[in-house]
């Protein structure tokens, strides 16, 4: 089918959503990622049973701490599908896009450049 | 296993809130097993309290590091090397472990990570129920191994009180009555006569009322 979706998007596979922790969530935005979606296959269709339903509650997990530390839990979606299903694949990765285009940037991601930013200030203001 | 529940990260934050550094410090043993304060728990809160500083504009140091137990001495020193980079430590083990860290290393602020709940059992994922409260002479002998100390909401000793609902304590219909299951427990073990036998007067202390406990073994004393 070839269809396209937003180039901001990147792609890290895992062998099942339910390899997906809390942590590796929070792991992107502590990194700079300005959304997170876990693409589970449908409910009911995980080759290991309850692997996309484990997913869906750290994803729920996730939303709580990142609504608790100001970075909003809007950013983390999950969403299922079944592997052939490209134009919802492609439907789900816009709608995220267009999410995050409103949310704005990960305030993780600003508060480090401003930090950088200051720091190299403050290295310049030092040199002789 | 003593059961634990984490800390709202807005309590946490508080806590640390003047310091440049803090080492959050996990357990691998019960509150590993309870989801609230193992070496992923750790990880969690490690980043969260990261993001969290970052977004105040604070440069804090934050380490992550869990060992076996925090309830052992030999353990506890598996930090000596690393505990000077850090101001502050956030507990993630039991009461016992928090303290006990706070007792080897005195010059560091510690402060908890986690709220330490009871002794109890995992009924299911996600659940967990108390079973001993650490009575100090242990009656289960006589109750078909069901707990009135702990289970019975007023530590009744023969026979459940007037409140006592379809197998339900007065308390809350969420209860289930802990005389109610003592009784079904020694019909099914044929041995009802044992409910008929008055229980002496318990020696409460052993338990906490007769002030904190030790016990000491001269048979393992080095
Ligand atoms: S009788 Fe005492 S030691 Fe035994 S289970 Fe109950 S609280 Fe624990
Ligand atoms: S209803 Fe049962 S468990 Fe509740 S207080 Fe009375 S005897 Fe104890």
């Amino acid at each position: 089918m070839r269809l396209g979706y937003p180039s901001s998007i990147r792609i890290i596979r895992v062998p099942c959503t339910g390899k997906v922790d809390v942590l590796h969530i929070l792991r992107c935005f502590e990194r700079g990622a300005d959304g997170v979606t876990v693409v589970g296959c449908r409910e009911g269709d995980c080759h290991y049973q309850t692997g996309n339903f484990r997913a869906k509650k750290r994803v729920q997990q996730a939303q709580a701490i990142l609504e608790q530390i100001g970075i909003g839990g809007t950013r983390v979606r999950m969403c299922n599908l079944s592997s052939s299903d490209a134009p919802l694949f492609v439907r789900f990765a816009q709608e995220m896009h267009a999410a995050i285009m409103d949310a704005g940037p990960n305030p993780v991601r600003t508060a480090r450049m401003l930090q950088r930013a200051s720091a190299g200030t403050t290295a310049a203001l030092q040199q002789p | 296993m003593i059961v634990a529940e984490r800390k709202p990260i807005e309590e946490i934050l508080g806590q640390v809130k003047q310091v440049r550094s803090v080492l959050v410090l996990g357990c691998n043993e019960c509150v590993t097993v309870c989801e609230a304060g193992g070496k992923k728990e750790v990880g969690v809160l490690a980043s969260a309290l990261r993001m969290l500083f970052l977004q105040q504009g604070r440069e804090v140091n934050v380490g992550e590091r869990t060992l076996e137990r925090q309830c052992d001495t030999e353990y506890l020193e598996e930090i000596r090397d690393m505990i000077d980079a850090f101001d502050a430590v956030v507990s993630l083990a039991c009461g016992v472990g928090i303290q006990f860290t706070a007792e080897r290393y005195p010059s560091k602020a510690v402060y908890p990570g986690v709220n330490t709940c009871f002794m109890g059992a995992a009924l299911e994922r996600g659940v967990w129920s108390e079973r001993c409260q650490g009575c100090g002479s242990c009656i289960l002998a006589a109750t078909g191994a069901v707990c009135p100390i702990t289970r019975c909401a007023k530590r009744l000793l023969n026979g459940p009180c007037g409140g006592s609902t379809a197998g339900k304590c007065e308390i809350s219909k969420d209860v289930e009555c802990a005389w109610q299951l003592i009784i079904d427990r020694l019909k099914a073990l044929g041995r009802l006569e044992d409910y008929e036998r008055l229980s002496p007067i318990k020696d409460w202390s052993t338990d906490r009322a007769g002030g904190p406990r030790k016990i000491i073994r001269e048979d393992l004393r080095s």
